[in-house]
Parts: C-alpha cells; sequence; structure tokens
C-alpha cells in the first residue's frame, strides 16, 4: 500500500474510534505506529505529545500531523491530518442533521459509561508502558510525580508544565550524567562492576 | 461572507488554544458573544455531543458549530481554519527538530520533556476515571462513602484490564465491548 494512503487510512481509523480526544488516541497509535509498524519508538511518541502540548491546537491535530510529517513529508502531515477530522466532520454533520438529542438518548448514555471505563483503562496500560521507556532514573520519577500532582490538584496550565520540565531537564540532565560518570568511575576503580563504565545514562544514580 | 468569517475565527481559536479540546472552550465562548451565531447553552449541547461521539473534542466541537452556523460547508470550513495554524506549526518544529536532534541541549530538553509528558498523560487518565467510575456527585448528597463508587462500571473496568493485559487485541475491540456491555446491563 502506497505509503500516504496508509496514513489516510490509519489515521481516518484513529479518528473514527477515539473517544474522548488526543490522549485517548494513545493506546492505538502505540499498538499501530510503534508495536506493529515500528514507525517510531515510545520516546519519539512522548516527544510528540510533549511537543503537541505545548505548540498551539489540539493535542490530536499536532500528534498527526508530527507523525505523518515525520513519516512522509508535508504531504504526509497533510494526508494523517485530515484522515484523523474526518471521520469527525461526516459523523457530526450526520448527527446535526438528524439527531437533535443524540446525547439525551439513553441508549448512547449507557454505551458512553461502558466506553469511558475502557478509555481510563486504556490510557493507564499506555501510561505504564510509557513509563517503563520514558521514567529512567530518580529524576525522571521527581519530574514525573512534581507534573502529576500538579496537574491533578492545581490549575496550572499544562503548557507551563511542559516548559518547566524542559529546562529542569537541561539542568538536570548534566548532574544526572556526572553522578552516573562517578558510580561508573567509582565501580571501576574497586574493579566490581567494570562493564558499567562508560553508561551515561544516569541510570546507576539512583542507586549510590 | 460567512465561511470566511469561520475559517478566521476557528483559524484564530487553532492558533491560541494550546492543549486539548477543552482549551478551546474559552474561544467558543468568546465568538459566542461577538458574533451571535450560538448561544451558551447551544455550547453546553456541543461539549454533550462531541464527547459522546468519536473524534477528537475540538474538531467536533468546530464541525458542530460550523454546521450550526453555516450548513455542511460551514462544519467543513469551521474545521479546516481549527486545524490550519497546527499544521503550519508542527510542520516547522519537526524541521527545526529534525535539524537539532542530535544537538546535546535538545537531548537535555527531551529528558526532562518524557516524564513530564508521561505525567500530564497520566493525571488526564485519573480524570477520566473520575468521572468514569465515581459518582461525586451522589457522594455529595448521601455522604456514604459506599455510594462514591459506582461498582457495576469499576467491575466492568477491571474486567476489561485483566483481558487486556492477558490477550492484547487491539484497543477498539476493548471499547466495542465496552460499548455493547455499557448498553446490554444498562450501565
Amino acid at each position: 500500500m502506497p505509503v500516504l494512503l496508509e496514513l489516510l487510512l490509519l489515521f481516518a481509523e484513529i479518528g473514527a474510534t477515539t473517544f474522548g480526544g488526543g490522549y485517548a488516541m494513545l493506546p492505538i497509535l502505540q499498538r499501530e505506529l510503534v508495536e506493529k509498524r515500528h514507525w517510531t519508538t515510545e520516546e519519539q511518541l512522548m516527544d510528540y505529545y510533549a511537543i503537541g502540548q505545548c505548540t498551539p491546537g489540539i493535542i490530536a491535530v499536532n500528534t498527526a500531523t508530527f507523525i505523518g510529517n515525520t513519516k512522509a513529508g508535508m504531504i504526509g502531515g497533510i494526508v494523517a491530518t485530515l484522515g484523523v477530522v474526518s471521520p469527525s466532520v461526516v459523523i457530526i454533520t450526520i448527527i446535526s442533521i438528524f439527531l437533535q438529542n443524540f446525547a439525551d438518548l439513553s441508549v448512547v448514555k449507557h454505551a458512553f459509561n461502558g466506553i469511558r471505563a475502557a478509555v481510563c483503562v486504556l490510557i493507564m496500560d499506555s501510561v505504564i508502558k510509557l513509563g517503563k521507556k520514558s521514567i529512567r532514573d530518580l529524576w525522571g520519577w521527581i519530574i514525573f510525580l512534581c507534573v502529576l500532582l500538579a496537574s491533578l490538584l492545581s490549575g496550572i496550565s499544562p503548557v507551563l508544565l511542559v516548559v518547566l520540565s524542559g529546562v529542569a531537564g537541561i539542568v538536570l540532565k548534566p548532574v544526572a550524567d556526572r553522578s552516573a560518570a562517578k558510580a561508573a568511575d567509582d565501580a571501576a576503580k574497586s574493579g566490581t562492576e567494570p562493564e558499567a563504565s562508560g553508561t551515561l545514562d544516569g541510570e546507576k544514580e539512583d542507586r549510590t | 461572507m460567512i465561511y470566511l468569517q469561520l475559517f478566521w475565527e476557528f483559524f484564530k481559536v487553532g492558533l491560541f488554544s494550546v492543549g486539548g479540546g477543552l482549551a478551546t472552550l474559552p474561544f467558543l465562548y468568546d465568538i459566542s458573544a461577538k458574533t451571535g451565531w450560538f448561544t451558551t447553552a447551544d455550547i453546553a449541547d456541543m461539549v454533550a455531543v462531541s464527547e459522546s461521539t468519536p473524534g477528537p473534542l475540538g474538531i467536533n466541537m468546530a464541525t458542530y458549530v460550523g454546521h450550526k452556523t453555516a450548513g455542511v460547508t460551514g462544519g467543513i470550513v469551521a474545521t479546516l481554519g481549527l486545524i490550519a495554524p497546527a499544521i503550519v506549526v508542527i510542520m516547522i518544529i519537526a524541521r527545526i527538530l529534525t535539524a537539532f536532534r542530535e544537538a546535546k541541549v535538545v537531548q537535555d530538553t527531551f529528558y526532562g520533556l518524557r516524564p513530564a509528558s508521561t505525567g500530564l498523560i497520566a493525571a488526564a487518565g485519573i480524570g477520566v476515571a473520575k468521572i468514569a467510575l465515581l459518582r461525586i456527585d451522589l457522594f455529595r448528597q448521601t455522604g456514604s462513602v459506599l455510594s462514591l463508587f459506582n461498582w457495576k462500571l469499576i467491575l466492568l473496568a477491571a474486567v476489561i484490564y485483566i483481558t487486556l493485559v492477558k490477550f492484547r487485541k487491539h484497543p477498539i475491540l476493548y471499547i466495542a465491548v465496552a460499548a455493547a456491555a455499557g448498553i446490554i446491563f444498562q450501565l
């Protein structure tokens, strides 16, 4: 299948099955893009979301444009975005023509109570998968918990949280690297863990 | 020219609202007050319809407002207006990012951004769980902790989680089954 058609169909499918916006897209993106097609990694998916959070426009569209653009250039970005929005346009248009009281129908309400239960499970499952990749050390946990608590307990804008975390990354990564290098150094000197030298991932530092 | 006006109004929404679909709400109130195309009660309806149909919330709202204001073409025009700024901005960022991906400062920024992004998504998931599985209104009325939990839906969520971890089928399947369960058991 040509890549543009694949992008269009994939994102149309995502648009037609996403209930509740950009975050609810995540489980399907993970499955289709990371696990099945290997177009992107979970880390990159996180980057797209982080950027999508703090740039203008809604997250679902930003993420679709980003992935399409990365995969097949500008046209790819446009095609993926049109794919993700077209089911909405069709469905909403039909509903506003034929079903004035759609949201009040009891069958719709019951279906949505069930769907919401599924959506929160799916999002949480995605978060666990992403967390394993994106939180690599103690600093990562601290940033994760601060952002989680701040957005749950206060009305701080996500934009501000994303910007602050970016700054925190610039400040903390060298610190993490240094303590990782030091830990590796110590280990090399005492001769206990020679294979650990040279890793600069900061993974060792929470042990010290 | 109503189409041009719709496009422009939603272009501004797309340019200035940052975050999820609900971030577009204040702008919709503003448009309502300025143009009189729809009332604030209409906005409440729009949110209800947008939340009970598939697709990103912001897109659903733009289509709904556009359609209400100027028919089928209006719906399409408003949606295109909403997504146009995002497409341009993201493409510029993607280009910059590709050029500087290896730069240390970019790498360090993402070192902080990835856990933060995960935290924001976790918070969104907890937000959905609060609406989906708890009955905060009922709890306020009765004050009984037992009434706070929507046991049937918690049971459904538990079943979904167990089958998800065990079988790892496509997410759409779980959503479809959950919708059917909601209708059949009147959840």
